[in-house]
């Protein structure tokens, strides 16, 4: 099971954090849920709608840049947030994932709303393997 | 890193310093806010300067910390014919920026209402994640507010045709392309016009305190007359709109620059030449977003005004709510200056970065021309914000720009285990600060402990010259989101 830390030191103005899994699958999925709690508090998003997703890109760690793209441009263009997500990831060439997405509809009135994330960066942006399984470094301007 | 003084709060990092360095790095600061800046400044600026067409030296403002790329606070000017453009020299959040309104209104006219203020500007003013604006645009629609931005507003009845002087650039900057606007940025900011948004982004009721007017000549010709006259700032940009446009196209440099022999430092200073298609497909984008974020601005204003006259029982133009002046911080813009005794035409990055052009630059208003442009800089929402004025100095020295805020010393996690956002709500509240926000977490993150002291700042270019001290402003009603 993935594992995610917030980092103060590297993003004062922002938001960082070392996220890990276990398998690319497993860290795919950890950050999308970071993603989401840095965003709302996830139990009070009202839940009911679910997404497919698939994407490709030349490289990995384009990959999950585009993924956690994906993640914020949802909840703008469709107020929509997603604490629950599987994903498969295919190191083939292209790089493709496919994700399947739980959560729902920012409620304004019952959701408990945290930082509005602009953009995922390329600041100190990692993804690699680690201790048998994969870490990446994220900063999320906020 | 070696860091040279070689005037007053000027210090130099020469080109030795760094491999590739073509011009030097010059950080515009006392010696209390040097020592303050983080490490990631030195690296980032001389990083800056590193990059293909810039002239003169790689500047970073007073109230410089690290940023994605480039420094905030960062300026750099590169040759139009042979630099590039860079999204890392501009921002997620394209034309951030302030404005400010002045009232004819007195702290006592506005007390006894206070709260009713707040709520109703809260009410009106969506702000926090997932909030969507009053106007509903079709897409040809969002397309016009792009090539038009605020002028696109007063033309559909939401503002005043003077509002539009009263804004740099009037308020539509020339060379926005919504064609090289992607898809996904038109459906991730339609809906966001008239939107704060969070994070440090607010709309706050001010008040010139006894001692606030520090120019009474130059603040009277921008409206502040007296101490207790009611302002209305507000602090935001281009929304989801802008952040998605800087998000294409820094995918897109980060794949092209190879095609263009530039090698960077850094990853977020991705960019490419500025006559490339890439580089004049982001310009023409990034433009559409500043077009945008003064259309957003232009609608709050439209938004506060309405407030203000159902609250206080009088018309807006009875109250006296003028812009004194919107200005960005965020940009890059094509600006003419004179490089080893030659003009030239320079694509002028402003990140985290006030324009403060001085007296008799031609893009002021007429009211403003003999005194120079006004320059807001924005605090935190305890501490209070500050109106300056542009100077000749600054067109000299500093591409014409100064600072543009206070500047976090302190993590967003760090700033919340130390004050719950209902006890900083509280005391705020009986300090005479009424704040409403979408999220009681974004209230202890924007603490005034978290951020730098204003005044230091304000001080230290006032002291270089690159803006004069004009007037305070103490808030005394916040809508954060």
């Amino acid at each position: 099971m993935g594992r995610h830390t917030f980092l103060e030191s590297v993003a004062v103005a922002d938001c960082a954090m070392e996220v890990e899994g276990d398998d690319l699958d497993d860290l795919f999925a950890t950050a999308a849920r970071a993603l989401a709690e840095v965003m709302v508090d996830p139990a009070t998003v009202p839940r009911g709608v679910e997404r497919r997703v698939e994407l490709a890109a030349p490289s990995l760690d384009l990959l999950l840049f585009d993924w956690l793209s994906e993640l914020i441009y949802m909840k703008d263009a469709e107020r929509l947030v997603f604490p629950e997500a599987e994903v498969h990831v295919d190191r083939a060439d292209p790089c493709r994932l496919v994700a399947r997405l739980a959560g729902g509809v920012i409620d304004r009135a019952t959701t408990a709303l945290r930082a509005d994330p602009k953009a995922v960066t390329f600041h100190q942006f990692v993804l690699e393997p680690h201790g048998g399984g994969w870490r990446a470094r994220l900063v999320i301007d906020v | 890193m070696k860091t040279v003084p070689v005037a007053d709060c000027v210090w130099e990092i020469p080109t030795s310093e760094k491999p590739g360095m073509l011009v030097p790095a010059r950080i515009y600061a006392s010696e209390a806010l040097l020592r303050q800046m983080d490490a990631g400044v030195f690296e980032q600026v001389t990083n800056v300067a590193c990059l293909p067409g810039i002239v003169r030296a790689s500047l970073c403002m007073p109230d410089g910390h690290w940023g994605y790329g480039f420094p905030i606070g960062g300026v750099a000017a590169f040759r139009a014919d042979t630099g590039v453009i860079s999204p890392g020299g501009i921002g997620f959040d394209i034309n951030c920026g302030m404005r400010l309104l002045r009232t004819d209104l007195t702290e006592a006219e506005v007390r006894p209402r206070l709260t009713e203020l707040v709520e109703a500007l809260f009410a009106a003013v969506p702000s926090g994640v997932g909030a969507k604006g009053f106007v509903r645009l079709s897409d040809d629609e969002f397309r016009e507010v792009m090539r038009e931005g605020a002028r696109w507003c007063v033309r559909h009845g939401y503002g005043w045709p003077e509002d539009l002087a009263a804004t740099e650039g009037g308020g539509c900057l020339p060379g926005a392309d919504p064609d090289r606007v992607s898809v996904r940025a038109v459906a991730r900011g339609r809906e966001q016009l008239g939107t704060l948004g969070s994070g440090n982004h607010y709309l706050e009721i001010q008040v010139v305190p006894p001692d606030g007017l520090h120019d009474p000549e130059v603040a009277r010709a921008f409206g502040l007359e007296r101490p207790g006259q009611i302002a209305v700032m507000l602090h935001c940009g281009s929304r989801g709109f802008g952040h998605q446009i800087g998000t294409d196209y820094l995918r897109t440099f980060d794949q092209v620059m190879r095609r263009y022999g530039i090698t960077v430092r850094d990853r977020e200073l991705a960019c490419a030449p500025f006559r490339s298609p890439e580089g004049q497909a982001y310009f023409g984008a990034m433009t559409a977003a500043a077009n945008t974020a003064f259309a957003n601005r232009q609608l709050i204003a439209h938004r506060v005004r309405e407030v203000m006259a159902r609250v206080f029982g009088r018309d807006p133009r009875a109250l006296g709510l003028s812009v004194v002046y919107d200005v960005c911080h965020n940009t890059a813009k094509v600006e003419r200056y004179p490089v080893d005794g030659e003009p030239l035409e320079l694509v002028v990055h402003r990140k985290g970065a006030t324009r403060a052009f001085g007296p008799g630059a031609p893009d002021l208003p007429e009211a403003y021309r003999a005194v120079g442009q006004p320059v807001i800089i924005g605090g935190s929402m305890e501490t209070g914000s500050a109106l300056l004025v542009g100077t000749a100095h600054a067109m000299a020295e500093t591409f014409g720009s100064t600072a543009h805020g206070a500047g976090r010393t302190m993590s967003r996690a760090q700033a919340k285990r130390q004050v719950w956002g209902e006890t900083l709500m509280r005391q705020m509240a009986e300090r005479g600060i009424v704040v409403r926000a979408a999220s009681k977490s974004g209230v202890a993150e924007e603490a005034g402990f978290a951020y730098k002291d204003l005044a230091e700042v304000v001080d230290t270019v006032h002291r270089l010259d690159i803006s004069r001290r004009v007037a305070t402003l103490r808030p005394i009603g916040n809508v954060k989101g």
